[in-house]
């Protein structure tokens, strides 16, 4: 088996809350969080606001350490590595933000927005070479070489995310990180930069994490999914089967709560409720079980742990097997 | 999926409407510093020229503004003030922004323990009133146009530092500086790439209207004999010196009062302006 481009392992962190005159607290954004990436995907990443999604993205790119754990890029890990060497690592991921209007500097041209990563790189290129380079891209992105002068405000919200875009690949990285990249812009738009990036994934081969809240857009675009529920990955597989047929009722709950036409205006089934309230102590048991339809006693002791349900699917719930022999 | 090339809009953006507040402003601050350039090169008579036979005169009827009690013409002397008053408060302001700008946006880049002290720190330079650091510093090196100057510049520095590091904690908070970031760059160099440009316009507004209130001060600093020594003549110092005569040649208060207010006004009119032109966030604050 070939290694994979990212292997993240026992990834933690907390943040530190409180302050000087409140309790100090801890905030686990991230709860031993195991997956790998293979090379040449769109893998997505799918999960309410505030699941540590953004927390993941930003200790991918590096931004960010983690309090245990490490990530493996390209079976190098990457906060084991000395400054100097991280910085040449940067060329290999990079990342477009959510917000197109808040991601781009609107104090500089566009030329020079997007030649901007290109500041990692051992040997500086010419001008000329950077300029041709940023040219090459706004045309790969669907933008024009004549836009390169402007300024970001010129733009739309797509364009501006394509600009993003072309930022993110300008030192041909191996990885790009997209969080929420679409989640700002109009449907129709948010179609276009899918289908810009499906295609920059076919034509070059970069891998893609894209984090999302949005499972119609995981769905077009993903070839793998990983769900996140508070700091943890419950269920990872292909997207299509994952989506289509649940092994956790985490995922279960976010499919059926995806609005679409053919649903639009029946009655959702009902979130049933359990004859006794489960609470699971902190730290231990699952961390869905009060929201959970199947919860059971184990449930409230016993952390599930992501285990093989069936081949290239793994869910992390001690009713998975349940889950399966239901009626789809 | 091409994306439509945009027409040429911005270049054919609507111009905006003259703004009264900046042509005012711009048109007394612009006529001020000519004044003051030219009192270097001409003025109507020698600004420290003496003719007691001649003292007290009234506007007119001798020389423009009339004369002092020994006999200065007032006019020249006003010119000439122009110029000591604008020196000082403009290099006082420069040297209190460039001063004020590197603390405030090296402790939005470096937060945490530098950003406590140097902020607190600010706040206690802040008390002091420039009247007393002008003294101390008078007593220390004498006073004088240095003197004004660094005690004015002092009072400055808290009020840039906040105001640039309140901007570029903002610009920290922006996605922006996080891509700069993932492409490897340091926080001094997002400092001067990023941060700097974007706050520039808060830190130019600013400039025009603490220039104002350094003519204040400056005129404040001579009235009380802490500014440039005699017989330099100075806005501050001839209001002083018509105290005695109020009763008698009320315009040796009126002329230099007037020339005070007038350039503090034109300052004021320049800044807000300037806030409408640059600072568009910041419009109705006053």
């Amino acid at each position: 088996m070939k290694t994979p481009l990212i292997d993240i392992r026992r990834l933690t962190r907390d943040y530190a809350g409180g302050g000087l005159f409140a309790k100090p607290s801890l905030t686990r954004a991230l709860d031993d969080l195991t997956m790998t990436v293979e090379a040449g995907t769109i893998h997505g990443i799918v999960g309410e606001s505030g699941c540590g999604k953004s927390t993941l993205a930003r200790i991918l790119m590096a931004l960010d350490k983690p309090t245990s754990g490490d990530v493996l890029f390209d079976g190098e890990p990457l906060f084991q590595l000395s400054p100097k060497d991280l910085m040449r690592k940067r060329r290999d991921f990079q990342m477009v933000f959510q917000d197109p209007f808040g991601s781009l500097d609107p104090r500089q041209r566009v030329a020079r927005i997007v030649a901007e990563p290109l500041h990692v790189l051992e040997v500086k290129p010419s001008r000329q070479e950077k300029r041709d380079r940023v040219m090459a891209l706004l045309e790969a992105v669907g933008l024009t070489a004549a836009q390169a002068d402007r300024f970001p405000h010129e733009f739309s919200g797509g364009q501006r995310q394509r600009i993003a875009i072309a930022r993110a690949l300008i030192t041909e990285p191996k990885l790009v990180v997209a969080d929420e990249a679409v989640s700002a812009l109009d449907l129709s738009v948010q179609a276009q930069v899918l289908n810009l990036i499906t295609r920059l994934k076919r034509e070059r081969g970069v891998t893609f994490l894209f984090i999302t809240h949005n499972l119609a857009v995981v769905d077009a675009v993903a070839d793998q999914v990983g769900v996140m529920y508070r700091g943890r990955l419950v269920e990872s597989g292909p997207a299509r089967a994952v989506f289509e047929r649940p092994l956790h009722p985490y995922t279960q709950v976010l499919a059926e709560a995806e609005p679409s036409v053919t649903k639009f205006g029946r009655p959702p089934r009902a979130e049933p409720k359990t004859s006794q309230p489960l609470k699971a102590e902190p730290g231990q048991g699952c961390a869905f079980l009060p929201r959970c339809r199947l919860a059971s006693p184990r449930c409230a002791s016993e952390v599930p742990a992501l285990r093989s349900v069936l081949p290239g699917r793994q869910a992390a719930c001690h009713h998975a097997e349940t889950m399966l022999a239901e009626e789809p | 999926m091409s994306a439509p090339d945009l027409p040429h809009a911005p270049a054919a953006r609507q111009r905006p409407p003259l703004r009264p507040n900046l042509v005012i402003g711009g048109a007394i601050v612009l006529f001020l510093f000519s004044v003051a350039l030219l009192s270097l090169v001409w003025t109507p008579l020698p600004p420290t020229k003496m003719q007691i036979v001649m003292k007290l005169k009234a506007p007119l009827e001798k020389g423009l503004f009339g004369t002092d009690h020994l006999g200065r013409d007032i006019a020249s002397m006003l010119m000439a003030g122009a110029w000591n008053s604008l020196s000082i408060a403009v290099s006082a302001v420069l040297l209190g922004a460039a001063a004020g700008t590197a603390l405030g946006v090296t402790a939005a880049a470096r937060r945490g323990l530098f950003e406590a002290i140097s902020m607190r720190a600010n706040d206690v330079i802040f008390a002091f009133p420039p009247v007393l650091s002008a003294m101390m510093l008078g007593a220390l090196l004498g006073t004088g146009r240095g003197t004004a100057i660094i005690a004015i510049a002092v009072f400055m520095v808290p009020v840039f530092a906040r105001i640039t590091a309140g901007a570029a904690a903002q610009v920290w908070a922006r996605d922006y500086v996080l891509a700069a970031m993932s492409a490897g760059k340091g926080r001094a160099l997002i400092t001067v790439e990023h941060v700097l440009p974007n706050i520039a316009n808060q830190i130019i507004v600013q400039v025009a209207i603490q220039l104002g209130l350094a003519i204040l001060t400056e005129a404040g600093l001579s009235f009380l004999g802490l500014g440039m020594a005699p017989p330099a003549p100075t806005w501050g110092r001839m209001l002083a010196d018509s105290q005695t005569y109020l009763g008698t040649a009320p315009w040796l208060a009126l002329m230099p009062g007037l020339a005070i207010a007038l350039t503090v006004f034109g300052f004021n009119m320049l800044g807000d302006g300037l806030r409408d032109l640059l600072d568009p966030r910041e419009k109705g604050r006053s």
